[in-house]
């Protein structure tokens, strides 16, 4: 018994030794910022997720070696706790607690996908921790209210709507034949908000509404009543799995389509993996790297582009781009509101007007960017066969003509 | 939309086909599945994953400049291999136990080789590309993807090698005679312990060709594995064990059934139809089970 007693006694003040320890990690230590982040690291997001720390890493040390954040005349530097989520949304909200309640973190960076920031969104705001999100896009996060969550992208709903007024447009101003099909998740049916939205503005009319499994592999029943009923746009959000199935399908059964829109292409790698069957295919991005934003610390698209290669490899897909992008909207609010106390720097972030290489950055009040609109790029191959994704709207970026309608697999 | 399959007759022939051609691809898997339920008494809640991992071996081969047919080849040896080890660590310990046992630990196995091959491979959504081209009929109304006739054509290829080796061979004899009675065919001199190693082999091989299939005509995902387990059970409970013709049948049925489901209901009924199909399979069995036993008295 008296042993047992010791025991305990000795395991609770380590804890406690422990604990203290950890509390005095929080926020602000020394020169440092600690942001925490809940990220999936593994689990089915993991390659976006990979893709949203490699962002957030890479704007850290960017920002820490061009003089860092300067908040009351002394200067700080960033650094970011990380756990993996494990792609689940109940780990994540469990995270997100731990972050702030034992890290006791009290600025935080958004999970990758909507699904995860969601879990989130309701912890940090009942800690009144502000979130900088770069990859919840899901519109169901703007209108719950929230104070302390801002998102540097453009919600869902406004992914394909341009399409559907290209479409629109280039039929001479008459309504057009919509097919549509959706994966069931939040993101997607909020895509699908945006289409019904452009579909009742123009008069367009919808004539397919299919709603795909997330098990999804196999489209073929949609493509044949598209091939049968014959619209004028078919439009196809379902992740990456549903972007390759889509190009596969439609190549192999050589289905007819004017015009075809996509979420999801370059994470999917589309040219990569099915080559120019991939062609004339629009996809709806939140960057690209031709696009001619700038700002002091990555200087443009470009330069991004060539930095974030060097350091990791591969091409930079929009996810990363958005996540470089949240950390220069947490310094621009530090620096503003020239305190770390809570509020004044939520406040501060709702008051951000700035310009980013990713795009302008203004929140509206439910926390979405308002201030940068999507862009939509058509992969466009050469005879060689190596394909490109070139901007064609909005017209003040495109770099290349849209192609439409596309021509018909019988002339290709 | 309800009636586009009247509205539009070509449709019918294309569900028809699309089908089928899918069908025969559910029941080599499901094949698999019912000779190793009938040999071990052990349901595989890992089929599907077993299916994944022979399409990501494919996968890899096309990665690699190897055209990805030859997948149908080289991943059912690796998956023979696969197979008897997982055989020899986790199924021989759990082979005469209850089935609730069995299902338990392949369940493990199934969530095991999910992260595994997440971990391995990637999250990304992969496929191969075989580079076969589109056959057209009625006046291009109807399209079939050469890919499906392939992988329609191997599986039955496979299958029919199968029974003929099952019918003839001498581990094939074994097999059957340990599946009608374990212990009579013990004291024969059947080394039983190594016909389940075989047997379990064999499934895992069964699979490695399905998956390359797979790899071929549709899109692999290390979390893809589930609704494979679930149709081989169900074409397998439909057909009855050891029911070869029955198995085939209602493979091609289940293939028709989910495409037509998908026109008539929608797509998003797809894979919930096949698993209400189970539930009323199931209880109409448990009805005529009843019926018998009352007839008994």
């Amino acid at each position: 018994m008296r042993l047992n007693k010791i025991i305990l006694s000795f395991v609770s003040a380590l804890v406690i030794l422990f604990s203290t320890s950890v509390a005095s990690f929080a926020k602000v230590v020394g020169d440092k910022i600690i942001l925490g982040a809940a990220i999936s690291l593994t689990g089915k997001y993991s390659s976006n997720g990979v893709h949203t720390q490699n962002g957030y890493n890479m704007a850290v040390d960017r920002i820490n070696s061009m003089g860092g954040v300067k908040v009351g005349g002394k200067t700080y530097k960033f650094d970011i706790i990380y756990y993996d989520d494990e792609s689940n949304p109940k780990r994540a909200a469990q995270l997100a607690e731990r972050l702030i309640s034992q890290d006791g973190v009290e600025f935080m960076l958004g999970p990758y996908s909507s699904g995860l920031t969601k879990a989130i969104a309701p912890v940090t705001e009942k800690y009144g921790v502000p979130m900088v999100e770069a990859n919840g896009a899901s519109r169901s996060l703007f209108t719950k209210g929230y104070k302390y969550l801002f998102a540097v992208l453009a919600p869902a709903n406004l992914y394909l709507d341009v399409a559907i007024e290209t479409a629109v447009e280039l039929n001479g101003g008459k309504p057009v034949k919509i097919a549509q099909a959706f994966e069931q998740d939040a993101f997607s049916q909020d895509v699908r908000l945006g289409i019904l939205d452009a579909a009742e503005r123009t008069g367009s009319k919808i004539i397919i509404d299919d709603k795909l499994p997330k098990e999804l592999n196999d489209m073929a029943a949609t493509l044949v009543k598209v091939k049968q009923m014959k619209p004028d746009v078919l439009v196809v959000s379902g992740h990456t799995k549903g972007a390759l199935t889509a190009i596969r399908q439609i190549a192999e059964m050589k289905v007819d389509v004017p015009m075809l829109a996509m979420t999801h292409c370059d994470a999917a790698k589309l040219s990569k993996q099915h080559g120019k069957n991939s062609q004339y295919a629009l996809c709806a991005s939140q960057w690209h790297k031709s696009l001619t934003y700038k700002d002091d610390f990555f200087k443009d698209g470009m330069t991004y582009a060539a930095d974030f290669e060097k350091e990791f490899g591969y091409d930079p897909p929009y996810q990363s781009a958005e996540s470089s992008a949240a950390l220069l909207v947490f310094k621009d609010a530090f620096e503003r509101a020239n305190s770390f106390d809570q509020k004044k720097v939520r406040d501060a972030l709702a008051a951000t007007n700035m310009q980013t290489f990713y795009g302008n950055i203004k929140f509206a009040p439910g926390g979405q960017n308002v201030d940068k609109p999507m862009v939509l790029f058509q992969v466009m191959c050469d005879a060689s066969g190596s394909c490109e994704n070139k901007v064609v709207a909005p017209l003040k970026w495109a770099s290349a003509k849209l192609i439409h309608p596309i021509p018909k697999w019988s002339d290709r | 939309m309800d009636f586009l399959v009247f509205q539009y007759p070509m449709i019918t022939v294309q569900a028809c086909l699309d089908g089928i051609l899918l069908g025969v691809l559910f029941a080599l898997i499901a094949y698999g599945m019912a000779l190793q339920w009938g040999v071990m008494n052990i349901i595989n809640i890992a089929q599907g994953d077993l299916v994944i991992l022979g399409g990501y071996i494919a996968y890899f081969m096309y990665l690699y400049g190897i055209h990805p047919a030859w997948g149908v080849i080289v991943a059912p040896v690796i998956m023979y291999f696969v197979g008897i080890a997982i055989y020899k660590l986790v199924i021989n310990k759990v082979v005469d136990r209850d089935l609730f046992i069995s299902i338990l630990a392949t369940f493990g196995i199934s969530i095991l080789f999910m992260q595994l091959m997440n971990f391995a491979f990637g999250a990304d959504v992969v496929l191969a590309n075989s580079g076969y081209g589109t056959t057209m009929l009625f006046d291009n109304n109807v399209v079939l993807p050469n890919s499906k006739i392939f992988s329609a054509f191997i599986s039955i290829l496979f299958a029919v090698c199968l029974v003929i080796y099952m019918k003839k061979s001498k581990l094939g004899r074994a097999i059957r005679a340990t599946a009608q009675n374990a212990r009579a065919a013990k004291i024969l001199g059947v080394d039983t312990e190594k016909v389940y190693a075989a047997t379990f082999g064999i499934n895992a091989a069964l699979c490695g060709v399905a998956g390359a299939l797979i790899s071929i005509t549709f899109t692999i995902h290390p979390y893809m594995g589930l609704p494979y387990t679930i149709r081989s059970f169900m074409i397998v409970i439909v057909a009855g064990l050891g029911n070869l013709p029955g198995v085939a049948m209602s493979g091609m049925g289940l293939g028709v059934f989910e495409e037509f489901a998908d026109y008539i209901l929608g797509t998003e009924f797809r894979i919930g139809s096949v698993f209400l199909l189970l539930v009323l399979i199931l209880v109409y069995r448990r009805f005529k089970l009843s019926r018998k036993r009352e007839y008994l008295k």
